[in-house]
């Protein structure tokens, strides 16, 4: 793989066509196709219209709790004995992670195109938890989609979206992870193309999910910006976030791409270790290729066919990635690297015991990255680790990796 | 001009149309059969295959299997799931062709699928293979023309027809976009929706084909929910074609066991299917339109 030229500024994608480089794209059904121009134009519109980014603003403030803090891990600092560590907390954010910025934007642009009916996709449970939270609160009916294996995983998690008022369906085919539940809510939506709006959990799928749910998800970048340069005076010099689909790896470099002395690292699962098929590492295991309506990083064998892979942490058990993210790693200008199962696992334990937070273990795949990096950097430099949510949803997952009943 | 010949300019007539031109003649729609490839195996799938014109279909299309099959419901998605467990591959998809084309020059293959397969093969590798394989043309489900320069364009300088979908959702202004690049015939997928559901309102849908046919010269096909014979004589009353796809998938699964082997010969199955909805297009145009 040729490595492309390097842009002048990182931050400008995508072009027209959706394209980061030869990644994104609208590979998508004509069914849909219609549609997704009529959401870009919506998107376009809203993005510049001061009474929408207002109502967001203000619900951003008021029901997700924004902005979320900035917390100096002092305890983990010590203990690694290298840089300083600071965890952005979206773990505190209403519904307990990242997801709600993107789902307050997305709800948003639904009642502007006067949809009446939204479906969305899960891994973990933590957007299926979100979006049925915002079609609650905007009088939505919400249909999720949920791989059976993650239905099973994350019990707390559909019983939250049930009260919440949601239907939850359990996807068997393939492994029942989180590429099922995208092709079934796909089917969903070409079969009610009409009054439904998908409401896409990641920054992946056709253009414009990918600018739009980054645009959504950059107030963690930006708020972290602003909070580093107001605790320590100037930009950290190493920031660390876990890659499923991307959104919330996204959302906390894309304020930071241009900033040439930042070092950017995103953390794919390894799983049980790259070596085999268990793990989700795309970008370091896989190729380009097309699926969910965009190119990007996937595993698959030589014959195109789609891997499942393998996570100890449902919502990083995708074999694909957000286009951007391809895109940045092409041009080397964030490096991405995989952490596997137990070193998660060990990172959750850490930070539970340390700092008193229990941390999702798609955010522990952060801190076990941050755990390798901090210790090899001054005590005088900076880090930042997003910590996308929090763990409650993965305690059955813990308990039984450590052999405890609950 | 029509856009075939734009994309085949100084090419012979090829097996689609000189089958149209033929078929106008007769006054019939053409009955287009899908069968997944390789389903369950490579040797039962090729006599499935080469049951298929014996039995009355005009054009085959030529299943690829995928691994997610998003616009596919439940019959497709397992029969490519068996398929690939069979061992199916793009490449053993493309030699199934060119053995069938040992026994038979006229009927015109059509692959249908998604991208990836093709693009990891390699485009102009898989273009090169898939002409001297036989292959007439493809429908690419992930492919719309905003994508044009992926493979529509090349498959149309190789000489190849690219068939569009075009569906409910394709109003009066996105379809000459829709139709600029296409060649070879229109596919109108009859509803919002995926394979295998119940058919659309047969009124709304000749309403579709003939507005379709306001805007090209092209023959249009239409698919997604035929079933059965008297549905193809219905579709087939306004339509240029009549594909049936599940409806030969399920013909295959029903007579394979729980243990995947077969039952009953499936080449046979789907014949007695074939040869009841090739009865169904031939009266479609014999008694007046109701
Ligand atoms: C807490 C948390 N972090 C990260 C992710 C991964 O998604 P993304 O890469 O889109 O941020 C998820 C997905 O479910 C999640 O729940």
């Amino acid at each position: 793989m040729n490595k492309p030229i390097e842009p002048n500024s990182f931050r400008t994608g995508p072009d027209e066509q959706g394209m980061f480089g030869i990644f994104g794209g609208r590979f998508v059904a004509e069914t849909l196709m219609p549609l997704i121009l009529d959401l870009e134009k919506h998107w376009n519109e809203a993005k510049t219209d001061p009474a929408f980014q207002a109502e967001l603003q203000a619900l951003s403030t008021h029901y997700a709790g924004r902005p979320s803090k900035l917390y100096f891990a002092e305890n983990l600092t010590r203990h690694l004995g290298g840089a300083k560590i600071y965890f952005k907390r979206e773990d505190l954010n209403h519904t307990g992670s990242h997801k709600i910025n993107n789902c307050l934007g997305q709800i948003l642009l639904a009642k502007r195109m006067g949809k009446t009916r939204i479906i969305a996709e899960t891994g973990a449970g933590q957007h299926g938890v979100a979006s049925a939270t915002v079609s609650a609160r905007f009088n939505f009916p919400c249909v999720v989609y949920m791989g059976a294996t993650d239905v099973e995983r994350q019990k707390p998690n559909v019983f939250r979206m049930k009260l919440l008022g949601a239907e939850v369906n359990a996807v068997n085919s393939g492994h029942g992870t989180l590429k099922d539940a995208m092709n079934e809510a796909l089917r969903d939506w070409v079969t009610n193309v009409e009054n439904t709006y998908y409401l896409i959990g990641t920054a992946a799928g056709p253009h414009p999910y990918p600018e739009l749910v980054r645009e959504f998800q950059s107030v963690i970048g930006k708020e972290a910006r602003e909070q580093i340069v107001e605790q320590e005076g100037r930009l950290p010099d190493v920031i660390i976030a876990a890659v499923g689909g991307g959104s919330n790896a996204i959302g906390i470099f894309h304020p930071f791409l241009d900033d040439k002395n930042v070092e950017i690292i995103g953390v794919e699962a390894g799983g049980r270790g790259l070596d085999g098929i268990e793990h989700c590492a795309s970008m370091n295991a896989g190729r380009p290729g097309v699926l969910h309506g965009n190119r990007t990083y996937l595993l698959q064998n030589d014959d195109g066919q789609i891997l499942d892979g393998h996570s100890i942490s449902a919502g990083l058990d995708y074999p694909g990635v957000g286009p951007e993210h391809s895109w940045l790693r092409d041009t080397g200008r964030v490096k991405y690297v995989p952490i596997l199962d137990d070193e998660a696992l060990e990172a959750f334990k850490l930070t539970t015991k340390l700092e008193g937070i229990i941390p999702a273990l798609e955010s522990a795949h952060a801190i076990a990255q941050a755990v390798k990096t901090a210790p090899t950097m001054g005590k005088d430099q900076i880090m930042i680790v997003n910590l996308s949510g929090r763990g409650d949803k993965d305690v059955h997952t813990v308990a039984k990796m450590m052999d405890m009943e609950i | 001009m029509s856009q075939s010949e734009a994309g085949m300019s100084g090419m012979k007539s090829t097996r689609i149309d000189a089958l149209f031109a033929r078929l106008r003649q007769e006054n019939r729609p053409a009955l287009v059969t899908y069968f997944m490839g390789g389903d369950p195996d490579y040797e039962t799938s090729l006599s499935v295959m080469k049951a298929l014109p014996e039995a009355g279909s005009d054009i085959i299309e030529l299943g690829m299997p995928f691994s997610d099959p998003m616009a596919d419901g439940a019959a497709i998605q397992a029969a490519g799931l068996r398929s690939l467990k069979g061992g199916q591959t793009l490449a053993k998809t493309l030699k199934m062709a060119e053995e069938f084309r040992r026994g038979n020059d006229t009927t015109p293959i059509v692959m249908m699928g998604y991208y990836n397969p093709i693009y990891i093969y390699g485009v102009d590798r898989f273009l090169a293979d898939a002409r001297a394989a036989g292959i007439d043309g493809f429908i690419v489900v992930d492919l719309p023309p905003e994508m044009d320069e992926e493979l529509c364009i090349p498959a149309l300088k190789a000489g190849l027809s690219f068939i569009r979908l075009a569906t409910p959702t394709t109003d009066d202004k996105r379809l000459p976009k829709v139709l600029e690049n296409t060649s070879g015939f229109v596919y109108y997928v009859s509803m919002t929706g995926i394979t295998g559901s119940a058919l659309a309102d047969t009124t709304k849908v000749s309403e579709a084909v003939n507005r379709i046919k306001r805007h090209t010269d092209l023959p249009v096909c239409v698919g997604f929910g035929v079933k059965t014979a008297a549905q193809a004589k219905a579709i087939g009353a306004s339509a240029d074609g009549v594909v049936v796809g599940t409806a030969i998938v399920n013909a295959v699964a029903n007579v394979l066991g729980s243990d995947g082997k077969t039952t009953a010969d499936p080449a046979e199955a789907v014949a007695t299917l074939v040869r009841g909805l090739a009865q169904g297009v031939r009266e479609a145009r014999l008694a007046p339109a109701e």
